[in-house]
């Protein structure tokens, strides 16, 4: 029978599969962070329980670190517990850390890949709803609960029913100006913030298989955002020379094995997918988001949507519920919302192109006047590739702060948050009410789009900035 | 894991559609390195105002709903982040079973570690429901029978066969797990010959 790329890769982790389908999968990555992990130790810990296999185990501290001067640890009493916690786990447990000083920290969705520890054909978890982006390389990778967390960690197994198989094809090229972060935020627009619930997405279409790795990663990324726990894009040769030679990823004869396994790696041409959606690469332009989901996405060219002209009341009452708290009026046209902050990191769109793209935009202008402006790289190694190429200076010089790595404002769980009714361009994944700061409101868009929002001070479409 | 037994208890009822994780407990109280203690927080930005003060109107701060052990809301309830402390939370508060016609995937998935019983039903009765929800009265979520019964009426819901099992039971997934260790075992032998570049990173 045909299968499609998930179905091989649960295939090939069963480890048994009970009558009614729940079936136990063997985890070959397992990434771990300090915020959903403290009460798994413990639960191992008090029920004399080991980790079965540290070797396939990484942690790093990445939520609740500070991302301003480090040399002072971390001021906040809760964070700084829970930072520590993490640590003396991870000696108790025999786990790798990268702690808060170490070059190789950063949001663990970034160092993942960074390392070669995500890898084409594996399994991949960590208590994180974004861990999807590790799927980017082909892998079947998932957020799961704490609970969860504890279960891997005790068994290096998890217990799972079969999601339905959702191909998204996207064909055509990118227009000059568009992003990845467009075409993920248009899917979402399209399908919904629960189109993709109860599936795995797979990717595919010309225009995916032409994006660079870490294009790919922003939008497996936002999977999570559209419902479904996690999206896959068929690995090639990209994949491939973006893994040799990378500290954990494999080496010599194993390369030679790994490389053999991983081309393998495909749906067959004629495989069943429950759900598909097609999307044109012309028809995508700079999206941005207005309300407090995800899917309330428009153009840059777009005016904010009338409640009145909904006809299903859930919506309408939605929408009124995201313009209330957004501060914004029906109608208004996008490029007219001042802001006050600029946020430019997170796990969607915080690697070393995403702050390449930025930097092409703000170079020799400056920052609006009334807009403050942040750049969080992913991971100490993207800032340091970062600073080699001379893009913080570019940054510093048009007026934006630059900053050490962390998940920082994207969930502002340490001090960098927004203040009641702030309003900010973010790179980051969730409009959330509150996700940034209580009361803050925050509209999505790709690096680009944020670097224009700080020139103008508003809103504004990154196109007009191309040289 | 606490055996799920039959819940007697006056529903409230949120009307919000999407509710994600950060709504049910935002993320200064991820600090946390505990499971307990969360309740008091549930909902937070919407129970209290910037001061710190219980806004008097919203449901779960007014008798009798602030005892409630059963919340009834709007559809996707649980987007969002991953956190389990969303269903700690809950728990911790007194709510043990939440109705809506849909949920996200893994908060779904969350409940049933922590014996919380998320009920899908149908639109139309997730608005039959909710009405009834306004006389405050007592209604009965059976799991044993799968069924919800508010006055003279019932609804009957499908869940999953094991999931049930372990909630009734109240099973600790792991230990089962566990009981798969000759089968995981050699399923790792197999790995090491198969995709030997899993172990030697
Ligand atoms: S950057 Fe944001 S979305 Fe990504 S892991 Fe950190 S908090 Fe989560």
């Amino acid at each position: 029978m045909s299968k499609t790329l998930y179905d091989k890769i649960w295939d090939d982790h069963l480890v048994h599969t009970q009558d009614d389908g729940t079936s136990l999968l063997y985890v070959d990555r397992h990434l771990v962070h300090e915020v959903t992990s403290p009460q798994a130790f413990e639960g191992l810990r008090n029920s004399n329980r080991k980790v079965r296999q540290p070797n396939l185990t990484l942690a790093v501290a990445d939520h609740n670190v500070p991302t301003s001067d480090r040399s002072k640890g971390i001021y906040d009493e809760e964070s700084k517990l829970q930072v520590e916690t993490l640590e003396k786990n991870c000696e108790e447990f025999g786990i790798k850390l990268f702690g808060m000083n170490d070059k190789r920290q950063g949001i663990v969705h970034i160092i993942g890949p960074e390392q070669g520890f995500t890898q084409p054909g594996s399994i991949i978890v960590c208590g994180d709803s974004h861990t999807a982006t590790h799927g980017a390389f082909g892998s079947l990778a998932f957020g799961i609960g704490t609970s969860e967390v504890e279960h891997v960690l005790a068994t290096q197994t998890l217990v799972q029913k079969k999601s339905k198989n959702f191909r998204i094809k996207v064909d055509g090229k990118l227009s000059i100006g568009v992003t990845s972060k467009d075409v993920i935020l248009q899917i979402i627009g399209k399908i919904g913030t629960a189109g993709g619930t109860g599936y795995v997405i797979e990717y595919a279409g010309s225009l995916i298989s032409s994006l660079s790795v870490e294009q790919r990663m922003t939008i497996c990324n936002m999977t999570i955002e559209g419902g479904a726990r996690a999206g896959l894009i068929e690995p090639d040769q990209k994949i491939f020379d973006y893994l040799n030679g990378r500290p954990m990823a494999p080496k010599k004869e194993n390369w030679d094995k790994a490389l053999d396994y991983w081309s393998k790696l495909k749906s067959d041409n004629d495989a069943d997918f429950d759900k598909e959606v097609t999307l044109e690469g012309k028809d995508i332009v700079p999206m941005v988001t207005w309300g407090t989901s995800p899917q309330d996405v428009i153009s840059i060219d777009g005016r904010i949507p009338n409640p009145e002209n909904e006809a299903d009341e859930d919506r309408k009452n939605s929408i009124e519920r995201s313009l209330k708290y957004m501060g914004l009026k029906p109608g208004t046209a996008i490029k007219d919302v001042k802001i006050d902050k600029v946020f430019i990191g997170s796990c969607t769109n915080g690697r070393i192109e995403d702050l390449r793209d930025a930097a092409k935009i703000i170079k020799n202008k400056k920052v609006a006047q009334h807009v403050y402006a942040m750049v969080v790289p992913g991971s100490g190694l993207v800032k340091q590739q970062a600073e080699q190429e001379g893009l913080d200076k570019v940054f510093k010089d048009s007026g934006f702060d630059w900053r050490e790595p962390g998940c920082s404002m994207c969930l502002a769980m340490n001090a960098d948050k927004l203040k009641p009714e702030e309003r900010c361009a973010s790179t980051s994944n969730r409009n959330f009410e509150g996700r940034q700061g209580r009361g803050g409101r925050t509209h999505l868009v790709s690096p680009g789009m944020a670097a224009a929002a700080a020139i103008s001070g508003s809103l504004d479409d990154v196109r007009k900035f191309q040289n | 894991m606490q055996k799920f037994k039959t819940i007697k208890s006056i529903p409230a009822y949120l009307p919000i559609v999407n509710i994600d994780t950060d709504m049910i407990i935002p993320k200064q109280f991820l600090k946390t390195i505990k499971r307990t203690g969360l309740g008091k927080n549930l909902f937070y930005e919407m129970r209290y105002n910037e001061k710190g003060t219980l806004i008097n109107d919203f449901i779960l701060n007014t008798s009798p709903f602030n005892n409630s052990k059963i919340l009834i809301a709007g559809k996707n309830f649980g987007c969002g982040s991953s956190r389990e402390h969303a269903p700690w939370a809950l728990l911790d508060f007194g709510i043990t079973c939440v109705i809506s016609s849909s949920y996200a995937d893994i908060f779904y998935n969350n409940c049933f570690k922590n014996g919380i019983l998320p009920i899908v039903l149908p639109e139309a009765k997730i608005k039959e429901l909710s009405e009834y929800s306004k006389r405050k009265e007592e209604i009965i979520v059976n799991l044993e029978e799968q069924k919800i019964t508010f006055g003279n009426n019932e609804i009957e819901f499908e869940i999953d066969r094991f999931k049930k099992k372990c909630l009734i039971e109240g099973l600790d997934d792991i230990a089962l797990s566990l009981e798969k260790n000759p089968k995981i075992t050699e399923f790792e032998k197999k790995l090491s010959s198969k995709r030997p570049w899993i172990f030697n990173d």
